[in-house]
């Protein structure tokens, strides 16, 4: 065999691993209720959900809960679906938490069936719609 | 009053622009294609007449948009969008490119100045190599145009010149259609950074340089001239190399400075997309160099070059189209170019595709096996590296493309991005830097002559040797005990000695030579820089006081952060650390000044000073003077005490952003051989909104009386008349008393006025505040008959923030290894540029 086609067989050999790697890295949009069943069945796979604040009537945000020495917090999301969860995150509330319009949590669930956060992406209302011509 | 008349001159400049761009590639074309001289003559005459025509017009469509921004012309979409009258005029500047269209348009000026340079260096290639490039020019110029094609309804473009009017659907242009705003929106506070002046003109020329040497190759396929085009196009391809390289590092260093995701480069897919063409463009250049030496890898870089621009044209699609949507923390908005984008990016591919096909198999090829022992077998191995490299971060961060190709098919896909990404894409780019820093020490050594066996053993004896002894005192030292983190460091530390033995035995002979090496030594600094600043980055902001708050976390993740009362100190690392309060950037002052020393105004770029400014003896301004600050940025400043009592201060940044909420800016502390990072995570109060004062406690006092407020001893050392009230007009029968309340805070001590006054026989009250203590004083009543005042005393939340600080080890050795490589590059350039001089002079190029 030339040392050409040894080279292209690696070659080959690592694009695979490195598509295969994607894939299984790949992470994936999914609702509190896919995240559980997820969890329950063992896998410890960190996911996306997407969802909003809690608010009561007025509008204001509620649900939010941070520790006593302000350097981490809970809060209540509601998914795309609509179901609740209690959302753990160990590092201190971000300055415009409250503000966010939408907020996707990157984690999981633990083995005691808290929603942990590894990290918080939030989306804040953008000046198109909050600017008024004056 | 509406400046419709600029506007329309705008558009008409970007119509004569694209149609000139049009006229000069078919003359071009005719140019090529002639076959009579005189003709050809005529033809390339007319050419370069558009196309001079065109680079004028594209100037003038640059000057009347940046006259738009300058002027503050807020009829305008584009200048009420990207900027406002507060702004500098070099901020103008980025205004500019703020907005896609303007970065399009900075993209086709340095299109147009490119171009000039290309006509004036060629005379073989000015004919088909032109086509291409007036070609994509038109392509570009129509990402502006903004016009609708009668009867098809498509829109083609969008243009920078349209009114607000017609860009902004509001009630108000119903009632008046000749409104003109005020002030415009601005620029993104963010972006107001002397890096973000230059970034963006370095990344965009070197997206128009890659265009240079995809221009040559279409032509040189074209015109059969299969291997000549490599000799015009080398110095082209090293120089878009040199140019995306460094604003890459610019971007880099930009984030490292601005951001706070607590480093330089975060697999962002922004990042990404520019880091993709790039290293294929490195690869491009070493198969370059092996065709220029043996006449092999012929169609590699035809491979490479093509794939290189494509690339870009890929990028320019991914972070524009909105496609990227939530996999990116920035945000883009989709002008509705995506369609656009994407006709022209299967165009070019299909276009490439197609010439390649054609002339595949007129192509040389190299039937005889290449020898382990040739240099030439070492370059193809790193390009083979650089281009799985590129492949490997261009897959995964294409996945919302999948979804968006599923979604199109009547699919569900809900694929995100790796949800560490860092971690994900570090765990393999780290070996291919470990086998990239390898095969360039080696293939180095080889330098120009092919060796057997023996000789490469002699000559790697030495490095090899010298690598080992160097690297275990290194990792003696520096206490490196990663495995791949050694070896890393191990195959980095070989590339600097090889390419230094390569580096003094070319000084010997032709120094002109050495780009090759110095380019390779820098890249192994920028290796161990990012080695060390990001594989050692290490978290000082340990919570000391040793409690965890909550139990869910393990005890790693509860000493992140620390909280830092104002005046508290605190142990991080071996410095005390003491938050001092917040602080604000004045106008005409130096450094930065206690925001207790203001009083704002209704005007947010307006503050008046409480009293005289006075540092280091001078005298800035006299109370009562109005300056002027930058509102959006409040500092806060932190003391860092050294045991042997050296004090340094940072001053990290809170930025109120309309567009993207609140930005903390780290302040980084920078010494030789590490860096100390830290931003707040937490700010409280929350500048954005009022505080939160207690109900007031009542207190009567007596002039020189002792009394206690919120913990601090204060004394209430009496009450005078006085005739000058800020802000109120005192009549004859007015009376206003002032108490005067000292305070003695930790370090220093606090004046609070407040006063208390009769006007039209109402009573009027205006409390103080000591800020830093958490104070507010007023003074409720006067007792004359008992010689005493009432004092209302209101507390409030402390000010406090809460900071996360890390120290990267090493950090320098990336900046320095990125300058080293750009002079590599450069010397590089120099030489082959001389090379296809001297062609060119010879009549061959």
């Amino acid at each position: 065999m030339k040392k050409s086609h040894i080279l292209g067989i690696v070659v080959i050999a690592i694009a695979i691993t490195v598509i295969v790697s994607t894939a299984g890295d790949a992470s994936s949009y999914v609702t509190f209720k896919e995240a559980h069943e997820m969890a329950e069945k063992g896998k410890d796979a960190k996911i996306h959900v997407v969802g909003q604040l809690k608010k009561d009537e007025q509008g204001q945000v509620i649900g939010i809960y941070p520790s006593e020495d302000k350097l981490s917090f809970s809060f209540m999301l509601i998914d795309n679906n609509g179901q609740e969860q209690m959302v753990s995150y160990h590092e201190p509330m971000p300055n415009d938490f409250m503000r966010s319009e939408q907020v996707v949590v990157i984690g999981g669930y633990n083995q005691n069936h808290e929603f942990l956060a590894d990290k918080i992406l939030m989306k804040c209302p953008s000046k198109y719609q909050e600017t008024e011509v004056k | 009053m509406i400046h419709t008349l600029i506007g329309d001159f705008g558009h008409l400049f970007v119509i004569i622009s694209f149609v000139t761009a049009l006229v000069a590639t078919i003359s071009y074309y005719k140019v090529t294609t002639q076959s009579n001289e005189l003709l050809k003559k005529d033809w390339g005459k007319f050419a370069r007449t558009f196309f001079y025509l065109h680079t004028v017009s594209v100037w003038a469509v640059v000057a009347i948009l940046f006259t738009i921004i300058y002027n503050h012309y807020f009829e305008y979409y584009y200048a009420w969008e990207h900027s406002s009258r507060n702004l500098p005029v070099h901020y103008m500047i980025s205004c500019f490119w703020e907005g896609q269209e303007g970065s399009f348009l900075l993209w086709i000026f340095w299109n147009t100045i490119l171009g000039i340079i290309l006509i004036r260096t060629n005379k073989k290639w000015e004919g088909p190599m032109m086509t291409i490039f007036a070609l994509v020019q038109a392509f570009l110029v129509s990402m502006i145009l903004g016009t609708v094609i009668p009867g098809l309804e498509v829109k083609i473009g969008s243009d920078p010149f349209i009114l607000l009017r017609d860009g902004l659907e509001a009630p108000i242009f119903k009632m008046n259609p000749n409104f003109v705003p005020k002030d415009g929106t601005g620029l993104n506070p963010l972006l107001q950074n002397y890096w973000m002046v230059i970034h963006p003109p370095t990344l965009f020329l070197g997206f128009a340089l890659t265009l240079v040497p995809f221009a040559y190759l279409i032509a040189g396929l074209w015109t059969n001239q299969y291997k000549e085009w490599i000799r015009p196009a080398f110095p082209w391809s090293l120089t878009a190399a040199l140019i995306l390289g460094i604003g890459i590092m610019m971007g880099a260093y930009w984030a490292y400075e601005t951001l706070n995701f607590g480093g330089y480069w975060n697999w962002d897919p922004v990042e990404n997309a520019v880091y993709i063409p790039w290293l294929v463009l490195v690869a491009s250049i070493h198969t370059m160099i092996i065709f220029r030496k043996n006449n092999t890898a012929l169609k590699s870089s035809i491979i490479l070059t093509l794939s290189t621009f494509i690339l870009v044209l890929y990028s320019t699609f991914l972070t524009r189209s909105g496609i990227l949507g939530e996999a990116s923390v920035h945000s883009f908005t989709d002008l509705g170019l995506s369609e656009q984008l994407l006709v022209y990016l299967v165009a070019f591919i299909v276009i490439s595709m197609v010439l390649c096909i054609k002339v595949w198999k007129k192509l040389p090829t190299n039937k005889e096996e290449v020898s382990t022992y040739s240099r030439e077998f070492w370059i193809f191995m790193g390009a083979t590296t650089l281009c799985l490299m590129s492949f490997q971060v261009l897959i995964p961060t294409s996945i919302p493309v999948y979804n968006g190709i599923i979604e199109l098919f009547g699919g569900i896909s809900n694929a995100a991005p790796p949800a560490d990404q860092i971690e994900f894409y570090s765990k393999f780019q780290l070996w291919f830097a470990i086998s990239l820093a390898l095969l360039s020490g080696t293939g180095q050594l080889f330098w120009w002559k092919k060796m057997d066996k023996e000789q490469l053993k002699a000559a790697i004896a030495l490095p090899f040797v010298l690598t080992l002894l160097i690297s275990s005192i290194v990792v003696l030292i520096s206490g490196v005990h990663h495995v791949t983190y050694i070896l890393l460091l191990v195959a980095s530390i070989y590339t600097i000695i090889a390419n230094l033995k390569v580096l003094f035995n070319v000084l010997k002979s032709n120094y002109k030579l050495s780009g090759g090496a110095i380019t390779h030594i820098g890249m192994a600094m920028m290796l161990i820089g990012i080695l060390f600043s990001a594989g050692y980055s290490n978290i000082i902001s340990l919570n000391t006081t040793g409690l965890g708050y909550s139990n869910d976390f393990d005890d790693e993740v509860n000493l992140k952060n620390l909280l830092l009362f104002i005046n508290e100190p605190n142990q991080m690392d071996k410095y005390e650390v003491t938050y001092k309060g917040q602080r604000l950037e004045v106008k005409g002052v130096p450094g930065y000044v206690p925001k207790g020393l203001f009083r704002l105004t209704d005007d947010p770029y307006k503050i008046t000073a409480k009293e005289a400014i006075v540092i280091d003896g001078i005298t800035y301004a006299q109370r009562g003077d109005t300056l002027s600050i930058s509102p959006e940025n409040t500092y806060y400043e932190v003391e860092f005490k050294e045991a042997n009592g050296n004090v340094i201060y940072l001053y990290p940044r809170l930025q109120v952003n309309e567009q993207m909420g609140n930005i903390v800016s780290p302040a980084i502390k920078k010494d030789l051989f590490r860096d100390i990072y830290m931003h707040p995570t937490v700010v409280a109060p929350d500048v954005t909104s009022e505080k939160d004062w207690s109900d007031p406690e009542e207190k009567e006092l007596k002039a020189g009386e002792q009394f206690f407020v919120n913990d601090y001893v204060a004394n209430f050392e009496g009450v005078h008349r006085i005739h000058d009230v800020e802000g109120v007009d005192l009549g004859p029968n007015d009376v206003a008393v002032q108490a005067t309340i000292k305070i003695q805070g930790e370090n220093q001590n606090y004046t609070v006025r407040p006063v208390y006054l009769i006007k039209d026989k109402m009573v009027g009250r205006l409390s103080d505040e000591a800020d830093d203590l958490a104070v507010k004083l007023s003074l409720l009543n006067v007792h004359p008959e008992r010689d005493s005042f009432t004092l209302g005393i209101q507390t409030t939340q402390k000010d406090y923030i809460i900071v996360k600080a890390m120290e990267k080890p090493l950090i320098n050795l990336l900046w320095l290894g990125t300058i080293i490589l750009s002079i590599g590059f450069t010397m590089a350039i120099h030489r082959r540029y001389s090379e296809f001089k001297k062609m060119r002079e010879k009549g061959m190029a």
